[in-house]
């Protein structure tokens, strides 16, 4: 029945899964990349065949510094997206639910977010010194914005015939809170996090490139200062599998606390 | 049990001079002009009318939703708006059902009927035994455990009845509740909703357009008329109970509706 289901709805051909089409996807351009660097003889200083970026890369597997680097820059990511979470959904929620004081920050939140961040790295540094410190920021700031901005998009998005029941059973403004404004943004709240996750990675090597001697941002530059070009690009590898770990974390969160809602399905 | 046993003051509704007026004092819409009503306990009094006759603000009053311009709302023999404040004892003695269930969608069946008592810090055994309880006397016995969009619109509807009297309240307010339904679920949750009425002793309010259902549901109609909202007539409907859908083809039935007809057109 179900299988019926989906033929009749178009949601894709039942014979071919949609993530087999991604693997065909991921298999033709591996092709290409390989088949390109191979048959026009090109450097490997400039662009390494896939097969010996993934060689290299389980070459990393057995090195204990790769994994000590790995762990540097997992730990400052996932500091920087907790505090990027606390504080996002905490201003949140206080900016959602006083638009006078939203209205009135409001260009603050845009002048902050225009402005490239990442150019104020080096000052960072120079503020927090070369060690996981200005990481962390660098990672909490980037993150902020998605989930601070979607949080009060998911405030404001709550149904007012849900606001008119909680009214109407005289419930409490806490109450409102906890039993109305969370569970109802929580989508948003996730939505943001998402994007989140993946600036705070972001924000963590981008600290590691300019300053301090850890985490796989550092290990990039030393290996492009060597010309391992090679390595670089196992590292990048190493990094999107990093990026698609945490994510991953994210979404399997949103699939948990909001099953119940259209956009985890 | 609790219901019948509960004195009749408890259910009764007073309007003492109300008045409700949207905007700036005196340059606003003036919703509905100043109205006295009394509403005695225990009956099914609909408010009729076309759009814009004050019918839903005279109910979002009696709920507490809309602050009367000025007058005095009672409800169940208590002032609901003292020193400006909506009273907690007043508000207790009412239960809202909207148009739309507005159940919450994170919630299951069970827990969206008795988030009313989780409110009020009832212990989880206890409000779940209410709800299956109440889902028996709505009719969705069986749904308790199942998400609000898994269930038709009429059984959503029942599910919000359910909420509103989940705290055992002796007044039932209804905004059009069954006015984004199907005709036929209408007739049928009409018929139930004269049952779990006459089970449950409770006084309804219930607003509407439509002049079938009214005449159907009620003991007494407050007729309303727009610009400026005024209650025009109050009409009394001696059927005897229960009735069923056959009253639609009496000869006195079809005389009310006639003349209310008449009443709304000019």
């Amino acid at each position: 029945m179900s299988s019926q289901g989906s033929n009749v709805n178009g949601g894709g051909s039942p014979l071919i899964p949609s993530w087999v089409g991604s693997l065909i996807i991921l298999v033709v351009f591996l092709g290409v990349w390989e088949g390109y660097v191979q048959l026009f003889n090109v450097s490997k200083l400039v662009l390494p065949p896939p097969s010996e970026v993934v060689v290299a890369w389980f070459g990393f597997l057995g090195s204990k510094s790769v994994w000590f680097h790995t762990g540097v820059t997992a730990w400052e990511t996932f500091l920087g997206f907790v505090f990027a979470s606390i504080f996002g959904v905490g201003l949140g929620f206080l900016l959602g639910k006083m638009p006078r004081l939203e209205r009135m920050l409001n260009p603050f939140v845009i002048a902050t977010q225009v402005i490239p961040k990442v150019a104020l790295v080096p000052l960072f540094v120079v503020w927090f010194g070369f060690g996981i410190t200005s990481k962390v920021v660098i990672a909490s700031i980037l993150a902020f914005f998605p989930i601070l901005l979607n949080t009060v998009l998911g405030i404001k998005s709550v149904d007012t015939g849900h606001e008119e029941v909680m009214k109407s059973l005289n419930a409490t403004r806490w109450q409102r809170l906890t039993q109305l404004d969370f569970p109802s943004s929580l989508p948003y709240i996730l939505t943001g996090m998402e994007v989140g996750v993946v600036l705070s990675i972001i924000g963590a090597v981008v600290g590691e490139y300019l300053g301090g001697n850890s985490g796989l941002g550092n290990l990039a530059v030393k290996e492009m200062n060597s010309y391992n070009t090679t390595a670089l690009f196992a590292v990048i590898m190493h990094l999107s599998i990093l990026g698609f770990a945490f994510y991953a974390v994210v979404v399997g969160l949103r699939k948990y606390l909001i099953s119940w809602h259209g956009s985890s399905n | 049990m609790r219901a019948a046993a509960a004195d009749k003051s408890d259910k009764s509704i007073s309007l003492k001079a109300t008045e409700k007026e949207f905007g700036a004092r005196g340059a606003g819409v003036q919703a509905l002009t100043p109205t006295t009503i009394d509403i005695a306990g225990g009956g099914m009094t609909i408010l009729l009318g076309p759009s814009g006759c004050g019918k839903t603000t005279m109910l979002r009053l009696i709920a507490g939703l809309e602050t009367p311009t000025s007058g005095i709302i009672e409800v169940g023999g208590v002032n609901l708006w003292a020193n400006g404040k909506r009273n907690s004892e007043a508000l207790s003695h009412l239960g809202m059902v909207f148009q739309e269930a507005n159940l919450f969608p994170w919630l299951n069946i069970e827990d969206n009927i008795a988030l009313p008592l989780k409110l009020r810090g009832v212990k989880k055994a206890e409000r779940l035994a209410k709800a299956h309880e109440l889902c028996r006397l709505v009719g969705i016995s069986g749904f308790e455990r199942r998400m609000p969009r898994e269930l038709s619109g009429g059984m959503r509807q029942r599910a919000s009845i359910a909420r509103a009297l989940s705290y055992d309240p002796g007044i039932l307010l209804m905004d059009e509740p069954f006015g984004a339904l199907d005709a036929i679920t209408r007739d049928t949750m009409n018929n139930e909703l004269q049952r779990i009425w006459m089970e449950t002793g409770k006084t309804v309010v219930l607003v509407t357009h439509s002049i079938g259902e009214a005449v159907f549901l009620a003991d007494r109609i407050v007729l309303l008329s727009p610009r400026p909202g005024r209650v025009q007539e109050v009409i009394e409907v001696p059927f005897p109970r229960p009735r069923d859908q056959s009253v639609h083809h009496d000869p006195e039935f079809q005389r009310i509706v006639a003349y209310l007809r008449g009443k709304l057109d000019h």
